[in-house]
């Protein structure tokens, strides 16, 4: 496990079946063939708080849910310039990933940082799908190759550039690293957890600081000298 | 003289390059680091960087989806006289930046802070930001603009005479761990420490230590050039590597910058420059000539001078 060689790569479909996602460990690198469509806190507020009908056949149409803003343009004439692609952190959607799932039968949750473990448990488990990571995070160029082209651009009107619900037909596109399995297991977690195993070595020789912070007292009426 | 067209013409150019570009120093720094990786999945993030950067080259395509905050920097030789002035050079930087944003084409990341206001032009209230120096005899200005990216990966501390050296070690394990897990600070990156000075002019000197100063350039007293190296292997010695996987890459060099402060104090701040090391500069001459670099060159003797005079250089007296 420790040192596992290189990474193994694999390409994997926007629909994918449950037994393409069971191989899958995480560490894998994932490229997508397929449609991902963009999703954010607006179209998840839009969608689930105020009821409105999700303007896509999903998951027919896809099961890859990005989170992202992509730096593109809407030309005059209605066509697409999409420059970079990269994802925006996942973490402060929490909220709504349960409702969605149910409401968007997605498989594949695609952003930044992944999520916490709980969600991992509570939310992505029990509806099989996994988290994937983008890379670096700034593959923004990579990503942009990856791209075929936008199908539909939709609630631009109501949400706006950014928040929007862009699908966009994907070849080769990546990469992305599993940060989750089917059974809930987290790579960030598992490097995390290493890593924090060397940390005092990292810390010897320094010295907390004189004066302290709040934060590293959780009672405010503390001082902090 | 030096026309206000041509400043704007090279301004729009710098865009470009800054969005798309890496530059050399950053790039031959990460390559040398992916060399030294042995972290696998670190190794594979390191790859896939130096794969995006080919390909925004060849695509002309930013680096990044996320575009950064383009800011300026403008350095004066003190015989530069430029065609309208001030306030022209300021409409003509903000012009370049809002024909480049939908060029390139960037995110438009800048909005109104509560309003969230976009101009769909990375021009608002206060951006970009336009910061200013000068220097002895020269009849050119130095145009820099940074793309800097990131909401984590910056910080500040006031710390004091008594933390030493354990504490300043300290406060920048603190940052390079808190930002480091999960990759949020997009590392490794070109860290810019500011010590001394006073709030505001720390964070200013650490962001200049991080975005105006190259990799492999050192700071003029051998002590706080020691340190320097000492820190980079310190945060490559953490154990965290790429995107907070296992690994060894968390900085590609360290620069300190120091400024006089008060006594009883040691201000302290931390600045993270990303994997998109966005900055391009030109030299702009009163004759028309134009010179691209990536080295910003800011700081100086004369920018750290600490004297009361300061005694031009005779090779300096005219222009350079
Ligand atoms: S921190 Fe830098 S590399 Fe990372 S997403 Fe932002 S701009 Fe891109």
């Amino acid at each position: 496990m420790e040192h596992s060689g290189k990474p193994n790569k694999i390409r994997l479909s926007t629909n994918p079946t449950n037994e393409a996602l069971s191989k899958l460990k995480i560490g894998d690198i994932v490229y997508l063939d397929g449609v991902v469509y963009t999703g954010r806190e607006g179209v998840y507020m839009r969608a689930i708080e105020d009821g409105e009908p999700i303007p896509m056949d999903l998951p027919a149409e896809s099961a890859a849910n990005f989170h992202c803003s992509p730096a593109a343009v809407q030309n005059e004439d209605g066509s697409f310039n999409m420059g970079a692609v990269t994802a925006t952190a996942s973490f402060r959607f929490s909220k709504w990933i349960g409702a969605w799932f149910k409401m968007s039968g997605a498989k594949l949750i695609l952003g930044k940082g992944g999520m916490s473990p709980e969600d991992y448990k509570k939310h992505f488990v029990p509806n099989g799908a996994i988290y994937l990571t983008t890379v670096g995070y700034g593959t923004g160029a990579l990503l942009g190759r990856g791209v075929k082209q936008v199908r539909a651009l939709h609630w631009r009107k109501e949400l706006g550039l950014a928040q929007a619900i862009w699908v966009i037909e994907v070849e080769n596109f990546g990469p992305f690293i599993v940060e989750s399995d089917l059974e809930g297991n987290s790579l960030f977690e598992r490097e995390n957890a290493k890593i924090a195993e060397n940390l005092s070595k990292a810390y010897e020789g320094t010295r907390p600081a004189v004066l302290k912070r709040f934060g590293e007292t959780d009672d405010r009426k503390d001082e902090l000298i | 003289m030096i026309s206000i067209d041509l400043i704007q013409q090279t301004a729009e150019t710098l865009m470009d390059k800054a969005a798309i570009e890496i530059p050399d120093d950053y790039l031959d720094g990460l390559k040398k680091t992916a060399s030294q990786e042995d972290g696998d999945l670190s190794s594979f993030v390191l790859q896939a960087m130096l794969e995006n950067y080919q390909a925004a080259k060849e695509d002309r395509r930013a680096m990044c989806g996320d575009t950064g905050c383009p800011r300026w920097y403008v350095k004066m030789g003190n015989e530069a006289q430029i065609e309208g002035g001030a306030i022209a050079l300021e409409a003509a930087l903000r012009r370049a930046t809002a024909n480049a944003t939908n060029g390139v084409p960037l995110r438009p990341n800048r909005v109104h802070p509560l309003w969230r206001t976009d101009h769909d032009n990375n021009v608002g209230i206060g951006a970009p930001e336009i910061e200013y120096g000068f220097e002895p005899g020269g009849d050119w200005v130095d145009l820099i603009t940074v793309h800097k990216g990131g909401l984590f990966g910056t910080d500040y501390r006031m710390l004091f005479p008594s933390d030493g050296i354990e504490g300043i070690k300290r406060f920048y394990l603190d940052c390079l761990v808190a930002f480091g897990k999960r990759g949020l600070a997009c590392q490794p990156a070109i860290i810019g420490i500011g010590l001394g000075g006073s709030k505001d002019t720390c964070m200013v000197l650490g962001k200049r230590a991080a975005c105006l100063r190259v990799v492999g350039d050192k700071n003029p007293d051998p002590k706080i050039a020691a340190l320097e190296d000492e820190f980079k292997e310190l945060g490559n010695s953490i154990g965290m590597g790429a995107m907070g996987f296992v690994g060894k890459s968390m900085v590609i060099d360290c620069n300190i910058e120091v400024g006089y402060c008060h006594t009883g104090g040691m201000q302290m701040s931390v600045h993270a420059f990303c994997l998109s090391s966005r900055r391009a500069v030109a030299r702009v001459f009163g004759d028309g000539r134009v010179e691209y670099r990536t080295d910003p060159d800011w700081f100086t003797d004369y920018q750290r001078r600490d004297t009361v005079e300061w005694n031009i250089p005779e090779n300096q007296t005219k222009s350079a």
